[in-house]
């Protein structure tokens, strides 16, 4: 979990709530984000992610808790320029070409990024005289990504920015991103894809249901799942002796290959070394983001049948 | 500066939209030439039959054209563009503010066209005139552009064009841009009520005398203001903002 003074910098969301008639689509979360992060907010269809970004750019008004975005409420952010957003679903403003769109965002913002400088880095220079009507589903996501980072904003928020791309384009796409994060400017995206949040945020807040099922980076969150397994050669082991180490669940055994699922598999692994001798041939399995995100994103009060929405 | 460029764009998006010009400039043309160049000769309400109707179809065409651009926001809206905006720094009131002055931009061409083909076929104003004639026509647009505003905010971008057309034929007819049918008794004093009864009137008040009382900067002014509050509830409704 980062942490940071709430007065100061960062994201600071607290006991944040918003229903929907009966549907409670975000129910008291807490969340920091620390300046220059990267932060993905995943989760399933309908857990609640758009509609917090939505309460972080102020779109929505929240039933309960605050947002602060680097120390002032969202209005203040965006009306300083401090906040760049690419929402879900839209597509760009007709009658205009792609650089005149651009150049008109930029317009908007203090202290805006060169328009050229921003097409070139988006992949939008090559049709940047073509009407904003003319464009390809690719094409126009570059667009909209070259209007969120034009204003050169502090914070970029990107919601469901991939959906419908291919995966050549998603790849340029995350590239540009992190040339972004790298310039220290803080990134929340939102995303049911689990490698684009494995591959390219420093920190993923899993949110089910409204809420915050689980927080830390992807490593953390696969271990949060629990089980890690080690496979290894080791003849003539019994069994029971193997299920017994020290952050072992359970143990097998087919032939001379054992296998150990564990719950904390470093302590395990120093166990399998302490206990025995000639141990050959180790593979420890991470338990993959979709085992850790499955489990997390189902287990979590499943006696609770309220369903959140998007 | 933010509201030049948001301006500008603005302006351009509207003149490159052809199928406007189309509608808010050949419409009232044709009509106009088709009608008026029949009764070249003929008078009527005391002026010339041309002058008469140059003045009603000005009317007509500056209506549809300021009600036009407020009218996109529905497009917009329906691009996600108006959320979009929402999370720029760019404030409400210079959005609103361009869409006015582009109205009033979109109106003049109409407004030229119509004096031009009136002048063709014989309607000769002095200069006073003329200014004048214009002038009350952008005040009396005023409530117009509001209703385009209102329109776009509340009407899918599908049923925009339909609802556009609709109510300013139905303003025009009842305001007299076509001719004056309401003119008598009590229909006389309700279509009075309306802010395109006005708006046909300001094209005739440089030439007769007596045609805009102060009744007529009276309505003008209460469905200007009327109006601008329900846009605000309509816009506050639309964007969640309480």
């Amino acid at each position: 979990m980062a942490s940071v003074d709430a007065s100061g910098g960062g994201i600071v969301l607290s006991r944040l709530s918003k229903s929907y008639g009966q549907v409670r689509a975000v129910r008291s979360v807490d969340l920091v984000i620390a300046p220059g992060e990267t932060v993905a907010l995943l989760g399933p269809n309908g857990a609640g992610k758009t509609t917090t970004i939505d309460m972080v750019l102020g779109l929505t008004r929240p039933d309960e808790g605050t947002v602060l975005i680097f120390g002032v409420p969202p209005a203040a952010a965006v009306r300083a320029g401090w906040i760049g957003g690419m929402l879900q679903a839209g597509s760009p403003l007709d009658h205009l070409r792609v650089r005149e769109l651009v150049t008109l965002m930029a317009s908007y913002y203090p202290n805006p990024l060169p328009v050229d400088d921003v097409l070139r880095l988006t992949g939008a220079a090559e049709f940047a005289a073509q009407w904003t009507t003319k464009l390809s589903g690719g094409q126009a996501q570059r667009v909209r990504f070259a209007t969120a980072l034009v204003g050169d904003p502090d914070l970029l928020v990107l919601d469901e920015p991939t959906a419908g791309i291919d995966v050549g384009g998603r790849r340029d796409f995350w590239q540009a991103v992190r040339a972004i994060a790298e310039r220290g400017k803080t990134v929340v995206f939102a995303t049911h894809y689990l490698e684009e949040a494995d591959a390219y945020a420093d920190r993923i807040v899993l949110i089910a249901r409204g809420r915050i099922v689980a927080d830390g980076p992807a490593t953390e969150i696969k271990g949060q799942a629990g089980s890690r397994t080690i496979r290894a050669t080791l003849p003539g082991v019994d069994v029971a002796s193997l299920g017994a180490l020290a952050g072992v669940v359970s143990a097998e055994r087919h032939g001379d290959t054992v296998i150990l699922s564990c719950s904390d598999a470093d302590t395990a692994l120093d166990a399998l070394f302490g206990t025995f001798r000639g141990v050959r041939d180790i593979e420890v399995r991470g338990g993959s983001l979709e085992e850790a995100f499955l489990q997390l994103t189902t287990d979590e009060d499943s006696a609770d049948t309220e369903e959140g929405v998007r | 500066m933010t509201g030049a460029t948001h301006l500008r764009y603005e302006i351009l998006r509207t003149v490159r939209n052809r199928r406007f010009f189309a509608v808010t400039l050949a419409l009232p043309l044709v009509l106009f030439y088709a009608i008026a160049s029949a009764n070249r000769h003929a008078r009527t309400d005391g002026i010339s039959f041309p002058l008469y109707f140059m003045t009603g179809m000005a009317a007509y065409g500056a209506m549809f054209a300021a009600v036009s651009p407020g009218g996109r926001i529905a497009a917009d809206r329906a691009r996600g563009w108006t959320r979009q905006m929402r999370i720029t720094p760019l404030r409400a009131r210079t959005y609103f503010a361009a869409k006015v002055v582009t109205a009033y931009l979109a109106a003049i061409p109409a407004l030229i066209l119509l004096c031009l083909a009136g002048a063709s076929l014989g309607v000769r104003l002095t200069a006073a005139q003329w200014l004048e004639m214009a002038g009350l026509l952008l005040v009396g647009l005023a409530p117009f552009i509001v209703m385009g505003i209102i329109l776009g905010h509340l009407v899918a971008a599908d049923a925009l064009a339909p609802a556009v057309g609709g109510l300013v034929v139905l303003f025009a007819l009842f305001g007299g841009a076509y001719g004056a049918f309401f003119n008598t008794g009590a229909m006389l004093t309700v279509v009075k009520l309306l802010p395109s009864f006005w708006l046909v009137q300001a094209g005739k008040a440089a030439l007769v005398v007596g045609r805009w009382p102060a009744e007529g900067w009276i309505v003008v002014a209460a469905w200007t203001v009327v109006l601008v509050l329900a846009a605000s509830l309509a816009y506050r409704r639309d964007t969640g903002r309480a």
